[in-house]
């Protein structure tokens, strides 16, 4: 069998006609980056590593080009991301060709991933590829984090965020962080050229904020320059947003966003 | 539609992270950190998650601009280099070469700092040369 990543580069060079462009990872002498591929002969620079938030690539494209259909190569937390934006009309998935790849039990490994097989129930027009593996082992720290009386654990977290230069890294690599207007940029809230910023308001408010949204991707983890372990605080968002509401963000195109208000067909009231 | 990620350095401090531009239909629409970079290993401050927002802003100063009767007024390099020579002769035959100073940058490369240095030593003849990184 040819490896994974041939099989995925002949799928996309066959379909590559009825999209408008693939959006991947191209490797270059530059380094790795998103990519619109367009022709078949740069199918060969694609790869499937470092992971980039490809979903946040997709809406940029199809809110620019309304009409177009666009191909993805996506990991299984990309898929869920744009399962998730896609209940949020951040992408549209009528106009979106999906190829799904399982990640190999060391990735999953590496990301304390509970579920790096794509689940593509409910997209019509997605296919995985790769040998789907089971979950990997959660996160040791969260277990530490959960041993710990209240006390300690608010100091836990002081120690990571008095850490935080404040780049807002972690919400801009966010694919679920889209809004126009955020409250981290609110002088209310956070007092602009202040080190470090409000504890613990200014991670909680992300936090809450994620609630029914985080798909645990990690990018924010990645990119964290002070290190901050951010998905210790995320699995614990998503493990409340489970118990408390029993909703899984990603799982499931179907399922509604508990938090999210939908007023169509609410009554209006005459004054 | 093309949408494409161009390699670049951070242009803000002397660190060097690497960064991408993302461009869409050949507008610079946004950054991403390069996570195969040697020195950033796709992380950046709030700089270098903002290194593209200068790039086409409407303050940004795209000419020379010389003051004149307490008036900023745009001029051609040539106006601009010719006040310039001028007023370091001037200062220099008025108080000597240690009466100017040279400030460089971290936002430049090693090479263009090299040159100005290069102006300041042999062409001026001070040794005053300092840089924004050392406040």
């Amino acid at each position: 069998m040819a490896p994974l990543i041939e099989e995925v580069r002949s799928l996309v060079r066959s379909r590559l006609s009825d999209v408008e462009g693939v959006v991947a990872l191209r490797r270059t002498t530059q380094g790795t980056a998103p990519y619109l591929f367009g022709s078949a002969d740069e199918v060969g620079e694609l790869v499937l590593a470092p992971r980039y938030p490809l979903a946040t690539i997709v809406s940029l494209l199809q809110k620019r080009y309304t009409e177009a259909v666009l191909g993805v190569v996506a990991r299984a937390c990309d898929v869920r991301a744009l399962v998730e934006m896609a209940k949020r009309a951040q992408v549209f998935p009528d106009r979106l060709w999906i190829v799904a790849v399982s990640c190999t039990a060391d990735e999953a490994q590496e990301c304390h991933c509970a579920q790096p097989a794509p689940q593509i129930d409910g997209l019509l027009n997605a296919v995985v590829l790769g040998e789907a593996v089971a979950g990997a082992q959660p996160n040791p720290l969260v277990a530490q984090y959960n041993d710990m009386p209240l006390e300690e654990r608010r100091e836990f977290w002081r120690q990571q965020f008095v850490k935080c230069i404040k780049c807002y890294g972690c919400r801009n690599i966010c694919p679920e962080c889209f809004c126009e207007a955020c409250a981290l940029e609110n002088p209310l809230w956070v007092e602009p050229g202040v080190l470090a910023p409000p504890f613990p308001t200014f991670h909680l408010i992300r936090a809450m904020h994620m609630a029914s949204r985080c798909v645990a991707c990690r990018q924010c983890e990645l990119t964290c320059p002070a290190h901050i372990p951010l998905t210790v605080l995320y699995d614990l968002i998503r493990r409340d947003v489970a118990d408390l509401l029993g909703y899984e963000p990603g799982s499931d195109i179907k399922s509604v966003p508990p938090l999210s208000l939908d007023l169509t067909d609410a009554p209006l009231r005459k004054h | 539609m093309k949408y494409q990620n161009v390699l670049t350095t951070c242009p803000y401090c002397g660190v060097g992270c690497g960064l991408f531009l993302q461009v869409l239909d050949g507008e610079l629409v946004g950054v991403l950190p390069a996570k195969e970079h040697p020195v950033s290993q796709g992380r950046l401050c709030i700089k270098g998650w903002n290194a593209a927002s200068f790039v086409n802003h409407p303050d940004r100063l795209r000419v020379p601009m010389i003051r004149r009767d307490g008036q900023l007024r745009e001029a051609s390099w040539d106006e601009a280099l010719d006040l310039i020579a001028e007023r370091l002769t001037a200062v220099k035959a008025e108080c000597g070469p240690d009466g100017i100073g040279f400030l460089v940058s971290a936002k430049c490369t090693n090479e263009e700092n090299y040159l100005l240095q290069k102006l300041a030593r042999v062409a001026i003849g001070t040794n005053n040369v300092d840089h924004c990184a050392r406040l």
